[in-house]
């Protein structure tokens, strides 16, 4: 209707995509520490490979072939990703509001076991929308309260989370572990019954045959859009500004008047949830029951994929498909060389990361610094 | 009365032989603590110890030495691997200046995998080794007959966990070096204008308590006479909290050792009887106390000010 409105968003549109396009090439330029970590492990790998007297080559070519070789491979990594998205997302969360969530595991374990509980004990006629829904949302109140009690232990004691949520691991292992056996599980078995029908998460290969035998189910899908309410709420809403505020420094916060010990045991039970539901990808999506010893170390390796996602709700997605390759190329070359060595090339990778990460850093500002001082004629020349 | 005795005894004679990788590990976490560098990286050592451990006794006893003295072999492989370990540590927070916590996670998870990988490739099993001898009680004459005498004064790592004990102690109270690891842990940069070189003192505070968790791990391994794969199951963060409840002592620490300690003999004792109780609630005892007693004496227990800080400059 104004054609100065229609003329003056021309420009202000321009400048978003340019701006879009600068934030896209740095995003891409700051996954170069993770790439640069993940090949260099891989060269030490190679050589440990070497070592053993096996042909570094062989077992490359084998694990990239289990890894892109065909749809059931993929499905394969994209399953083993779906848990890792969310114990990785898991601790991004906490890590925004300045813990370290070393719990993960523990609160996936009782979220899988909370999951496996309630699903059973639903009713054979809940319908198949209601049940997955409920299952869920057990696996994340447990979850949520095994994250919320260390940070609450911080909040009003101070006490610092590392070593409380390593005990609270063990203590929930023994915990399942004593409802297992004394309570739930199968005769001569370590696992539950298997869950009703309806409470289960439907697998790819049902709409896409292509997955035939890949256990990838409709959490990857929850996953995801789980990153993407992270994110908003984390950085588009009041409540996720005062947790980031808090994690980069709670005695700042707490003189502009945030809430500091409720937004801590909100985090904590927000990474707890999270944690607790990525459980539903092997229990509601996979086996269909509780198993002890399910979790996989999977939530000791979320803490692997934040940080190589730069602890960002949409980095983990990537870091999570790298480390999902890498578990399902373990398998595939546990042949050639024991799988552990995926262990240890993971490992690696964390800390390498670490040591490359600032340094690439450091330089890329100050490449920046000069160009951006002349920039528009830069871009238009 | 004498049942009661009896199972005081023997709760006694077990808390002693938990005490031991507790009392190495947290005296090396005092080392590192004290220097201002966090290592988390405890567990780990106990695990690279333990397995070092293994791999040097046993190759000794297939080539012939004695079970003693390849135990001792064991010993100082276990001593080896623990300062490459913490080296690593050292390498990376205090050379690269890299978040400590996450390094000390990096080399857990590096611990797990490289001892599984080794389990399997020599031992060709995912879950333990072969047995080795081990190092035998020492049979002193008049003193073997009572059962503490016995653990304390004649199994020779016992007697050595505490005479660290006391070696740590005096090294924080007594010696120059002890006192400028202090310096250094609490403030770097003051430290650095009196001349102390603060990142060599570092480097040697994070290998010592490499050196010293991992024998923690030799102890482990050649207490069960085998390496089982994740045998730390703990301990190494267990050994930090009773760092923290012992206000960053040596002494405290040793006490808070033995506290946890006799949680886990409790425990342990408690399974063999017929109480009413399930075994994994018994399981969860030791890292409640830990829980409890971290929860209890924080704010009365104050960090050395510059831990987890990097020496600012270059």
């Amino acid at each position: 209707m104004n054609p100065s409105a229609s003329h003056d968003s021309m420009p202000s549109q321009l400048d978003r995509l340019r701006s879009l396009g600068r934030r896209s090439l740095l995003a891409l330029r700051a996954t170069l520490p993770a790439i640069l970590a993940l090949v260099l492990a891989l060269c030490l790998g190679g050589i440990l490979v070497a070592l053993l007297g096996r042909n570094p080559w062989t077992v490359f070519v084998r694990l990239a072939d289990s890894i892109f070789g065909n749809a059931f491979g993929m499905g394969q990594v994209l399953f083993k990703a779906t848990t890792l998205i969310g114990t990785g997302l898991s601790v991004a969360v906490a890590f925004r509001a300045g813990f370290f969530n070393i719990g993960a595991e523990g609160q996936m374990y009782l979220g899988g076991l909370a999951a496996g509980v309630v699903a059973l004990l639903l009713p054979e006629t809940t319908p198949g929308l209601i049940a997955p829904v409920v299952a869920l949302s057990a696996a994340a109140l447990a979850g949520a309260l095994w994250g919320a009690i260390p940070g609450a232990l911080k909040a009003w004691l101070g006490v610092h989370e590392v070593i409380n949520t390593i005990m609270m691991n063990f203590i929930a292992f023994a915990l399942g572990s004593w409802l297992l056996v004394e309570h739930l599980a199968l005769f001569e078995t370590l696992h539950t019954a298997e869950i009703p029908a309806a409470a289960r998460l439907a697998r790819f290969e049902t709409f896409l045959p292509a997955f035939r035998g890949a256990p990838v189910n409709l959490m990857l899908l929850l996953q995801i859009v789980f990153c993407a309410a992270s994110w908003l709420l984390l950085w588009r809403t009041r409540w996720g500004f005062e947790v980031r505020a808090v994690g980069q420094s709670a005695q700042a916060a707490r003189v502009v008047g945030i809430p500091v010990r409720r937004r801590m045991v909100q985090a904590m039970a927000l990474s707890g949830a999270i944690a607790g539901i990525s459980a539903c990808n092997f229990v509601l999506g996979y086996k269909h029951y509780f198993e002890e010893g399910f979790t996989a170390e999977a939530g000791f390796k979320g803490i692997a994929v934040s940080l190589l996602g730069a602890n960002h709700p949409f980095g983990v997605i990537p870091a999570a498909l790298m480390f999902g390759g890498l578990d399902r190329g373990g398998f595939a070359i546990n042949a050639l060389v024991p799988k552990e060595i995926v262990d240890i090339m993971q490992a690696l990778v964390i800390l390498l990361v670490i040591v490359l990460a600032p340094r690439l850093a450091g330089r890329m500002r100050r490449e920046q610094s000069a160009p951006d001082r002349q920039g528009p004629q830069g871009e238009e020349g | 009365m004498g049942e009661a005795f009896a199972f005081l005894s023997l709760l006694l004679v077990s808390t002693l032989r938990i005490t031991v990788p507790y009392l190495f590990a947290a005296l090396g976490g005092w080392c590192s603590e004290r220097s201002g560098v966090v290592n988390i990286a405890l567990e780990g050592n106990l695990l690279n110890g333990a397995l070092a451990a293994v791999l040097a006794a046993s190759w000794a006893e297939a080539h012939g030495v004695p079970g003693a003295l390849a135990g001792w072999m064991g010993v100082g492989a276990a001593v080896v691997a623990g300062i490459a370990t913490g080296a690593l540590h050292a390498l990376i927070t205090v050379r690269f200046r890299a978040d400590q916590i996450v390094s000390g996670l990096g080399i857990n998870l590096l611990a797990v995998g490289l001892t599984e990988f080794v389990l399997k490739v020599v031992y060709g099993s995912s879950a333990n080794s072969s047995r080795i001898a081990g190092i035998p009680v020492w049979e002193i004459p008049g003193l073997a007959d009572w059962g503490v005498t016995r653990v304390l004064l004649c199994t020779p790592l016992v007697l050595l966990a505490w005479c660290t004990v006391i070696l740590v102690d005096r090294l924080a109270r007594r010696s120059v070096f002890g006192l400028r690891l202090h310096a250094v842990g609490e403030h770097p940069e003051a430290a650095q204008s009196l001349g102390i070189d603060v990142v060599r003192l570092r480097w040697i505070g994070v290998m010592l308590s490499g050196a010293m968790a991992a024998l923690g791990g030799a102890w482990l391994a050649l207490d069960q006479h085998q390496f089982t794969a994740g045998m730390s199951s703990g301990r190494g963060f267990i050994a930090l909290a009773a760092l923290i409840f012992g206000k960053w002592t040596p002494r405290g620490a040793a006490l808070a050792c033995l506290l946890f300690a006799a949680a886990e003999a409790l425990q342990i004792q408690l399974q063999g009887s017929r109480l009413p109780i399930p075994g994994q609630w018994l399981q969860m005892l030791p890292y409640l106390v830990t829980m409890i007693a971290l929860a209890g004496v924080i704010g009365r227990s104050r960090p050395p000010a510059a831990l987890g800080r990097p020496l600012e400059g270059d």
